[in-house]
């Protein structure tokens, strides 16, 4: 006994991946509550409303995209993606965060990933579903986008199997695919516990009928973690993909700017460093206001704010190697590429790059930074417009000065350029308002996992077993269960 | 105003005898009628032209019998149930019951025809699908046009069907019926009859059409007091007093520069403007050309104040202030020997002319001195002078009589047209085309033409357009297009075209012909008529096969001018005037795009890059970056410089403010503008469009304005569209504070390769010096056979490949390609603020390049489409296969599969890919509809396009000749831009035929692939442009001496 006792006393010297307090019974209340209390919170409401008039902005620029063609937009003659193809990766990197935390993290064991993972996973969800919608409506005839798509015809026309922007269509759609059903898989359990407490009889139905006959019986655990480890084996292989089939958009392009074989891990490493930027810039305000501050700790913040500096140098490093292959290739194109880049007409929108993505981050080598959630939220809003800057000196600083100087031309958005991009975000944030209130954020089958009780350790069981007489116990000891 | 009020001048007494005279049973239908004037008659005649009512149909006059009234009263219930209230167009859905002869559906015909422009025709055939025409290309057999065109023709199919044409005489404005019309003007004309036409006064255009000729004499003859005057804008006035100067008589100028090794222009854009520019383009290039052995080349000097295309082809140039051009043309003849002649000039000019005068005095016969149009009397007149003293009269430079009809100073006619306007001695005003209200001079005092026409107590104008002056106007007749009606007209050397129609007039249209046949009482005469009695004249016997033949050549055999003797008058240097050269000045320039203002309805024109400014849709002042310093106003930091800050402009008392174009190579202290623009009633395309510069020109100084200029700064920016940002070939002289790339930064691309003509001969392949190609083995696939392919049976067969060859030492950037590309290949018009954008649609565009320093740089001109790369980066990443190569080396664009991804257009190198941003086309004008070629997909909105090498003309030429079971012959295909080049820059044929012309241009030592080291493989290659400069003038400086490309690997 004095052993146990003696390891018990040991103190982690990290903040706690669940504030003190909790059992297993506090868990399920405060998540549930979130989910089932009557009535909205007023900033709720605000929230939505405005997100909700983005997502209408979206809509009506949409619809009058359709109508009048892309050339609402400022997209030109050199200049043949500009803010489409720059959002769609912008909001494809965001997404990679989720992918990362609940497959990767999970296949690591690193347990602190549990609180966040539901949210992160959501926002990679959505902000998929907002990646999405660009390459589909950038098309000069979107009614036409099916043709993407290897389905059989009568022509026997197929699709070009050369071309990476048809490997996107599969890693996107692929990686869409995969995370919805990974997300709602990983909802199951929860969406019955919701189901289970539900005083209405809607919120029951729906609930019912979402958790898919959820009884929690061992079996379907059983399954469910098999199928759950399952997924994330395939996830994992899709945060390295996604981004580097994106990458080969460009990089299987002769443009110089575009043209590096660097492009793929410092495009991941891109995403995931975008990824963590957003996952911080929501959970900041979210933790706050749904003072889940015991679920999301310190410590999950602390650990994001580590892998944004790592993937941060990552991208950096990237930017690096830019410039010095394009010195050292001796290509007359690529050593003009990165002057251009650096002191063009859009030089200022590189050195604001490098601010962002490079130089503000810095700040978070220093632990004490590293807890001050003002400055973490801030530095994660310099590293979201930085990597949307990302984009846009690789696409369009690319284009509009590639070989022939007689076609050298500028490229000034208009203001659906804007709306479009300002409506995704309201879109995003419209279905995480939702989320937010109507499913639960945090897997709280899984934040039981890592209370105290919940860890067994075998050798101390098969000790204690050993030690007691089966006759001391109690008759009728309950046995804790999961969901209780 | 007698004319109006007819009917108040009966007499009575003349109608009652007639009552009393006639039975009861007959009916009349008016006074008139009854009284059975000649009066009467000459109405009828008039109001019913076409029935000729006296003649052939006795019933108009003859009392109505029984059998009579019947008839027409069945006929005017029947007609009267028809026709509710409107004409309804004639339309003809059944196919051809009897097809006319050779026509065979779905394929083009092509008539000759001719189009004139300043009076002087140029030689066309027009390709018509199914009685509309949709292409204009050159005739060959023509004098001028010897196969080529140049933009104006190539548009002036669109403006046939411009929708916003005249389509009806207009009596202030109302619509009204040709009869009638002609019923009010006839009496008009014949109160003038009475007085010999004095009151009458006539304004044409220049003409040099002989039946006009013909009619105005005629006319002349009836009204013996009338008087003709001539105005037109594009004014040769100064070349006309200059002959007059220096031989003491009209004469008409051809230049044969395909004799000429020296060229010297004093200021004149001979390649790309005025009459004969075809003919003269092709010539001077034809002394150029270094194909087929041929080593040598003829030398340009070029002293101009304005950059021009001539000026970007010039071995020398030298930046000259238009009224300075007057000193440098005494220096040269000065130290040619003319003598009368002293001029000093100073500096670089005196430089230049000391060795241009050494050069042209080494080729005595075999040289050429042309001045400019615009240019004074005096430099004509010295020109003359020295081409006389070196012996070119007679050998390059021929003189014949003016092929003119009325050759006038034109400045001096309307000068005392509107003298007598104010007088007011002309009551009768007709103007036959022009459009004077917007185009004339200010005039003393600075009253504007319309101030003085609107003295006039009948003002009739006949345009194509219900323009400034037809609004002006009591009646407005619209004018039949050139390709609606019959006419003739001379070239530059004399020989005569007859204009055919290729289509029924589209509205009520009336040729020039058939108002002066109106004027001559010959109402019911058609223009066919009227132009064919003008030649049956003429050709007397065998009349009939002669006119066939005419018409189907598209000249008449014989017709040009000969050459005259004529002496330079032995004090002609007495008459010369001394140049006024002033602190400024300003020169008035045709509008490469628009000319005069007479096609600034046309989009096509409006869209059209300018030459090596590359703006569309506006005029602006060109002016030196030095001059534009010392004004305040420098171009700011801005890269597109398409905020263009305004320059005031003073003339005599007027003042314009326009926006300022910077031009590198402009005279300091010069401002040049564009005439043409700031129209109000040009249509729906012109209107509003640029800057008025008429409204600061003036009598005293049409083309060149010293004595009264004042510049300063204006207020506010202005956008212009430019198609091409403004960049160096190698920056070193441009002092802008935008970032521009360095001298190796785009030098090291070798996209535009040039030489010296003396390095060329030491070692060809010097132009390529430091390029890199990799080789076609460095692959690790096998290269695709383009030369064979199996036949499903086994058999080896030859296969085409087709490829272009573009010769950058003849290209004279003049625009025609582009214009025609436009016309073939139904290629949209954005408009300006699209452009401003980068929407462009042009599928061939010239791209400029400038090279040197900034005062006066080279510039090259780069025709830039499709390349149809073997290696085509655009094919890889479509990714619904909507661009493929095909077996020939086409890369092909498939409308129907494109989704628009612009991914091709990213990958794209040569940035030739055009996108469909969104509907451009416009789909719904009816007119429209017919200007399109129907053998080429007219592209919606989404879709990627480019150039095709012609597919449609590829396959036509591919079937004609498997029909006849043969190879296609190299020249039988001919893609449109190659078709309409003056100079034969562009050639396209089989490369994989050892003869053709392309692949022998291909293996001039000067050819190239631009962007060849992306390992692209275009099927377009170039060759490089080559300079001779005289080593005198520090010509020849050592680049690029050692060998050709680096062929690695």
């Amino acid at each position: 006994m004095a052993e146990v006792i003696k390891k018990q006393e040991y103190v982690d010297p990290r903040p706690p991946v669940v504030g003190p307090g909790h059992t297993l019974k506090s868990i399920n209340d405060k998540i549930a509550d979130l989910i089932l209390m009557k009535g909205f919170k007023k900033g709720w409401i605000f929230g939505l409303a405005i997100s909700f008039l983005g997502m209408m902005m979206l809509l009506n620029t949409i619809a009058y995209l359709v109508l009048k063609g892309v050339g609402i937009w400022g997209n030109n003659a050199p200049v043949g993606w500009a803010f489409d193809i720059i959002n769609f990766v912008w909001w494809i990197g965001i997404g990679h965060a989720g992918t990362l935390i609940s497959a990767i993290l999970l296949l690591l064991r690193q347990s602190w990933r549990t609180s966040i993972n539901r949210f992160a996973e959501a926002m990679t969800l959505f902000a998929v579903a907002c990646a999405g919608l660009f390459p589909a409506l950038h098309t000069g005839r979107p009614w036409v986008d099916f043709w993407l798509f290897p389905i059989p015809n009568t022509m026997g026309m197929w699709p070009n199997f050369r071309s990476p922007l048809m490997w996107d269509v599969f890693a996107v759609s692929t990686y869409a695919t995969v995370s919805a059903l990974f997300w709602f898989m990983g909802l199951i359990p929860d969406l019955a516990s919701m189901r289970d407490r539900a005083k209405h009889k809607w919120q029951k139905v729906i609930f019912g009928m979402l958790s898919m006959g959820w009884r929690g019986d061992a079996r379907h655990w059983h399954r469910y973690e098999t199928a759950y480890l399952l997924l994330a084996g395939l996830s994992t292989p899709l945060v390295l993909s996604v981004h580097t089939i994106v990458s080969f958009d460009f990089s299987i392009g002769i443009v110089p700017g575009w043209h590096a074989t660097i492009f793929p891990p410092y495009f991941v490493a891109g995403a995931v460093y975008a990824g963590f930027a957003m996952v911080l810039t929501l959970a900041i305000p979210v933790r706050k206001f749904y003072n889940v501050e015991d679920f999301i700790t310190m410590r999950h913040i602390r650990n994001m704010c580590k892998v944004m500096l790592a993937t941060g140098l990552i991208v950096c490093y990237g930017y690096a190697m830019e410039a010095f292959m394009g010195w050292y290739s001796g290509s007359t194109y690529e050593m003009f590429m990165m002057k251009n880049r650096m002191f063009g007409p859009y030089g200022y929108m590189y050195w604001l790059l490098i601010l962002c993505n490079f130089i503000v981050p810095q700040i978070l080598w220093w632990k004490k930074m590293r807890d001050n959630l003002a400055v973490i939220f801030i530095v994660c809003m310099f590293i979201n417009v930085g990597m949307w800057l990302e984009r846009f000196v690789i696409i369009v600083m690319s284009l509009n000065r590639d070989f022939l100087a007689s076609s050298w031309r500028m490229y000034y958005p208009t203001i659906f350029d804007f709306s479009m991009f300002f409506g995704t975000i309201g879109l995003f944030m419209t279905l995480m308002f939702l989320f937010i209130r109507f499913v639960p954020m945090i897997a709280s089958f899984e934040m039981k996992t890592l209370l105290p009780e919940a860890k067994v350790d075998e050798h101390k069981v098969a000790e204690i077993e050993k030690s007691i007489k089966p006759e001391s116990l109690p008759p009728s000891a309950p046995v804790p269960q999961f969901g209780d | 105003m007698s004319h109006r009020d007819h009917h108040h001048d009966h007499e009575i007494e003349p109608v009652r005898e007639a009552i009393r005279r006639k039975t009861d049973r007959e009916f009349w239908r008016s006074l008139d009628e009854l009284s059975g004037t000649d009066k009467f008659r000459d109405f009828l005649h008039r109001e019913f032209p076409a029935l000729n009512a006296s003649e052939t149909d006795p019933l108009m006059l003859d009392p109505v019998g029984r059998r009579s009234f019947m008839k027409l009263m069945g006929a005017s219930l029947a007609f009267a149930g028809l026709t509710a209230c409107t004409v309804q167009p004639t339309e003809h859905v059944v196919p051809y019951v009897k097809l006319p002869e050779g026509l065979v559906q779905g394929k083009p015909q092509f008539y000759a025809t001719a189009m004139t422009l300043g009076g002087v025709a140029n030689g066309l055939l027009v390709e018509s699908h199914e009685g509309r025409p949709t292409k204009i290309e050159g005739n060959p057999d023509h004098p001028t046009s010897r196969g080529a065109t140049d933009i104006y023709a190539q548009a002036s199919v669109l403006q046939l069907y411009d929708p916003d044409r005249s389509k009806t005489t207009l009596k202030l404005g109302d619509p009204r019926q040709w009869g009638e019309f002609l019923n009010e003007f006839g009496k008009a004309l014949d109160e003038q009859r009475k007085k010999g036409g004095a009151g009458l006064r006539i304004l044409t255009e220049t003409l040099t059409s002989p039946t006009v000729k013909a009619q105005m004499d005629a006319l002349l003859k009836e009204f013996p007091q009338a008087k003709w005057h001539v105005y037109e804008p594009a004014g040769r006035d100064g070349a006309r007093a200059g002959a007059q100067l220096a031989f003491g008589e009209m004469v008409n100028v051809v230049y044969k520069f395909d004799a000429a090794d020296v060229v010297l222009s004093l200021d004149a854009d001979f390649l790309t403007n005025g009459p004969g520019a075809l003919r003269q383009a092709r010539d001077f290039m034809a002394k150029r050309r270094l194909t087929d052995g041929s080593n040598e080349m003829n030398r340009l000097y070029v002293a101009e104040s304005t950059m021009t295309t001539t000026g970007a082809k010039a071995d020398h140039r030298l930046p000259t202030r238009a009224a300075e051009v007057d000193l440098l043309a005494r220096a040269v003849a000065a130290a040619v020997g003319v003598a009368g002649v002293t001029g000093t000039v100073s500096g670089a000019a005196a430089k230049f002319a000391e060795a241009v005068a050494k050069d042209l005095k080494a080729h005595g016969g075999k040289s050429i001195v042309i001045a400019g149009e615009h240019q004074p009397a005096s430099v004509h007149a010295i020109a003359h002078a020295i081409n006389a003293a070196l012996g070119n009269i007679g050998a390059t430079v021929v003189l014949t009589d003016p092929i003119e009809i009325k050759p006038v100073d034109q400045i001096a006619s309307i000068t005392e047209l509107v003298g007598e306007m104010n007088a007011g001695k002309v009551e009768v005003l007709v103007m036959l085309g022009g459009n004077p209200v917007y185009n004339a001079p200010l005039f003393a005092g600075g009253q504007t033409f319309l101030d003085a026409m609107k003295k006039v107590g009948l003002r009739v104008h006949t345009s194509l357009y219900n323009d400034e002056t037809s609004v002006n106007c009591h009646w407005h007749v619209a004018e039949a297009h050139y390709l609606e009606a019959w006419s003739d007209a001379r070239a530059i050397d004399g020989t005569v075209s007859i204009v055919q129609p290729l289509i029924q007039p589209l509205y009520e249209g009336k040729s020039i012909h058939e108002l002066l046949g109106a004027m001559l009482n010959q109402t019911g005469k058609s223009g066919y008529d009227i132009v064919r009695d003008t030649w049956r004249a003429q050709l007397g016997a065998g009349f009939e096969a002669a006119w066939q033949r005419a018409l189907h050549d598209g000249v008449v055999a014989g017709t040009a001018l000969p050459a005259k003797t004529v002496a330079l008058k032995a004090d002609w240097a007495a008459g010369l005037k001394p140049a006024a050269v002033g602190k400024h000045e300003v020169v008035f320039r045709l509008d490469p795009n628009v000319h005069d203002g007479r096609f600034a309805n046309n989009s096509w024109l409006q869209e059209v890059p300018k030459p090596i400014h590359k703006i569309t849709w506006d005029n602006y002042a060109i002016v030196s970056a030095k001059t534009a310093e010392e004004l305040g106003l420098a171009p700011a930091d801005e890269i597109q410089a398409a905020k263009a800050k305004l320059i005031e402009i003073k003339n005599e008392g007027r003042s314009l403010q326009v926006p300022v174009w910077v031009q590198p190579g402009h005279p300091d202290n010069s401002v040049t503008i564009y005439l043409g623009y700031g129209r109000t009633r040009a249509g729906n395309v012109g209107n509003g469009l640029g800057f008025d510069a008429y409204s600061i020109r003036t009598v005293n100084s049409a083309n060149i304005a010293t004595a009264g200029v004042s510049l300063g700064a204006g207020t506010g920016t202005y956008e212009l569209a430019a198609t091409q940002e403004h960049f160096n070939i190698d920056a070193s002289g441009i002092d802008s504070k935008a970032f521009i790339p360095e001298e190796n930064d785009l030098a090291d691309r070798h996209i535009v390769r040039v030489g010296h003509l003396e390095e060329y001969k030491k070692d060809p392949k010097s132009v390529h010096h430091g390029a890199h190609k990799p080789g076609k083995e460095l692959t690790i696939f096998p290269n695709f056979n383009y030369d064979t392919a199996k036949t499903s049976d086994g058999r080896e067969v030859p296969l085409y490949a087709w490829g272009m060859a573009i010769d950058m030492n003849a290209c004279i950037g003049c625009n025609a390609c582009i214009v025609a590309c436009q016309s073939e290949n139904n290629i949209a018009i954005v408009g300006k603020e699209l452009v401003i954008r980068g929407r462009m649609m042009h599928w061939l565009r010239i791209d400029t390049y400038f090279r040197g320093d900034m005062a006066n740089p080279e510039v090259y001109f780069q025709p830039m489409m499709c390349q149809h790369c073997e290696n085509a980066p655009c094919e890889v990443v479509c990714p619904v296969n909507a661009t493929v190569h095909d077996a020939e080396g086409l890369n092909t664009q498939v409308y129907n599969r494109c989704v628009g991804t612009r991914y091709c257009a990213n990958n794209c190198p040569y940035k030739v890919r055009r996108f469909n941003y969104m509907l451009y086309g416009d789909w719904d004008t009816p007119s429209l509809k017919n200007v399109r070629n129907p053998e080429v997909t007219i592209r919606s909105r989404g879709v990627m396009e480019k150039c095709t090498f012609c597919v449609q003309r590829i396959m036509a030429g591919k079937i004609e000749s498997e029909k006849q079971n043969r190879r296609v012959k190299d020249g039988e295909i001919q893609t449109a831009c190659q078709s309409s080049c003056p100079t034969d820059a562009i050639i396209f044929g089989d490369i994989n035929d050892k003869e053709s012309r392309v692949h022998k241009l291909k293996q001039e030592p000067r050819n190239y692939e631009v962007l060849a080291d992306l390992n692209t493989r275009p099927r377009a290659s170039y060759l490089a442009a080559m300079k001779n400069p005289n080593a005198e003038l520090g010509g020849g400086h050592g680049e690029g001496q050692k060998s050709g490309e680096k062929q690695h690997g």
